[in-house]
């Protein structure tokens, strides 16, 4: 059945409208779905909506740039050196153990509240996602592959580029998925952290006047992006990985 | 000049192993391997599992370092390694798998070339896994030509296909073989593949060549020419598989062309023949084929 998918969310959305509009439903607790259309409309309107989206989505942004970037670096080091293995795999193994959001104090004490201690957080989750899969990936690669590059006497530069880039490929796109989950998990945290700004910084507002509308609003606009976000990596993955015959398709 | 058991003459032999030791902590797997393949020469490497054919294959192709090991070894320059699975990237389309070991311009057009020689023309811009397992093999057969080796190694290369398209693959093998001549060392356990294709067949015994017998019979070969069953006897009896006939039958004896049989202490299958003194029609002694200038 096609959109069947759709027939649950389509049927809670029913719900809300239906208790809203035969008054179950305080305003203060939960805003009925066309007062929060309205709202969104008005909010769009006087640009805070999307000031406050730009914002959010540069820090996430950035967090994730720097994420990636630092996060495949290192595994690169400690996949392909044995040296930078030792140096890099143990402090990283560690750190994962240790979730990134727990670091927030310590960051905070170090970085403050500006924007650098917002970027690093959302950078510090995405570089672990990225590093774990990647590193994996990177030291799992088939030796019978490496054994062929060996027989053709291939270049270190074809090597890496023919066998160990496209070899590691499908775990550096798990870890950019989870990366990109990450990033915005961090965001919504330290968005409520004396933010001046950002899509939590104006629910966390909201809130406080028991606004409950502006908050969905926010909400869906989370949603919205973490949707599109992994929407955009996967077909990109799709792409890069069409080689790939899964049952998925 | 030497006169090597599979009849072809040269004064330099394409592979050249002597006293060849591998050894795997305490288990000395090829123990002083003296062989010498000529070029252009058809060899197939016969043996039991764990008998070291594998492991003189990879010597040969040079993929055993961290294997302790002595003595000397030539190889040529263009060595080629087909593996028993296709080993084809799966990210790389067929013909960028033919030429992942080329350089320069022409790389193509030699890819295509060899993509048409093994009847993959026009799969060039196919997936891996879009060809079924007798292509997949083509296709590294293909990737192996393409580099014009003088000695062309495989490991079982037909080992994991079905029996209708291992027989179009030995056909296939034979007449690439013979329209480009190198040397080929072919690692099987199948004896029939083995008197088929090759010109010459090793027996390997718990690390010792115990049998180096030239096939001489015209191709393409009949599996019902009497000649070829006896052959097929006298390899399966050196295999220890079937018990060595009567004398007076046809077969020869399993230990006959052995170089000393004291030097198999362990492992021999019991029932076996002690040596027999009769040199029969197509047998050689190991120690024949020397001396080499």
């Amino acid at each position: 059945m096609p959109f069947g998918r759709l027939l649950g969310p389509a049927l809670i959305l029913a719900a809300w409208w239906g208790a809203s509009a035969a008054g179950l439903l305080d305003p203060r607790i939960l805003s009925g779905p066309g007062t929060v259309l309205s709202t969104a409309v008005d909010l769009v309107e006087d640009g805070r909506l999307q000031g406050n989206v730009l914002v959010s989505l540069q820090r996430a942004g950035l967090g994730l740039l720097l994420g990636v970037v630092t996060g495949v670096s290192l595994a690169v080091v400690a996949g392909l050196s044995r040296l930078g293995e030792y140096l890099v795999d143990g402090p990283l193994q560690i750190k994962r153990a240790i979730p990134s959001l727990a670091m927030l104090p310590l960051l905070i004490l170090w970085l403050g509240i500006g924007e650098d201690m917002k970027v690093t957080v959302i950078a510090l989750g995405v570089a672990v996602n990225m590093y774990i899969n990647t590193y994996a990936s990177l030291t799992g690669i088939d030796s019978r592959h490496v054994e062929l590059a060996e027989v053709l006497r291939l270049s270190r530069l074809r090597f890496v580029r023919r066998v160990v880039i496209p070899g590691s490929l499908p775990g550096f796109f798990v870890g950019l998925r989870l990366g990109v989950t990450s990033s915005w998990l961090g965001l919504i945290v330290v968005e409520q952290i004396n933010a001046t700004s950002g899509i939590g910084y104006m629910m966390f507002q909201a809130q406080q006047y028991a606004q409950s509308d502006v908050i969905i609003v926010g909400l869906v606009a989370y949603g919205a992006f973490g949707f599109a976000s992994d929407a955009l990596v996967r077909a990109v993955e799709r792409r890069a990985l069409s080689w790939r015959r899964t049952l998925a398709g | 000049m030497a006169t090597y058991p599979g009849g072809l003459t040269a004064t330099v032999p394409a592979v050249r192993t002597r006293a060849l030791v591998r050894r795997f902590g305490d288990r000395t797997v090829l123990k002083d391997i003296d062989l010498d393949l000529a070029p252009g020469e058809f060899t197939a490497l016969l043996g039991r599992s764990g008998s070291g054919k594998s492991t003189l294959l990879r010597a040969v192709a040079g993929l055993d370092h961290g294997v302790e090991g002595t003595g000397e070894l030539r190889v040529p320059d263009r060595v080629s390694l087909s593996f028993q699975d296709s080993r084809l990237l799966p990210w790389l389309r067929v013909l960028d798998n033919v030429v992942l070991g080329l350089h320069g311009p022409g790389a193509r057009r030699r890819g295509l070339t060899a993509l048409e020689e093994v009847g993959l023309a026009g799969r060039e811009r196919s997936w891996p896994h879009e060809l079924s397992g007798g292509e997949q093999q083509r296709a590294a057969l293909a990737r192996a030509l393409v580099h014009d080796p003088e000695l062309l190694l495989a490991d079982e290369p037909f080992g994991a296909l079905d029996a209708l398209t291992r027989i179009r693959m030995h056909d296939l093998l034979r007449e690439l073989y013979e329209r480009h001549r190198p040397a080929v060392l072919l690692v099987t356990h199948d004896v029939d593949e083995a008197v088929e294709l090759a010109d010459r067949v090793l027996v390997l015994e718990d690390g010792r060549i115990s049998l180096d017998l030239a096939v001489g019979l015209p191709t393409p070969r009949s599996r019902r020419d009497p000649r070829f069953q006896e052959h097929r006897d006298t390899l399966l009896a050196a295999l220890g598989v079937i018990q060595p006939d009567s004398p007076g039958t046809g077969a020869a004896s399993p230990d006959h062309g052995r170089r000393d049989t004291g030097a198999h202490p362990t492992g021999r299958p019991v029932g076996r023949t002690p040596a027999d003194d009769d040199p029969r029609h197509g047998l050689h002694e190991e120690k024949s084929h020397a001396p080499h200038a």
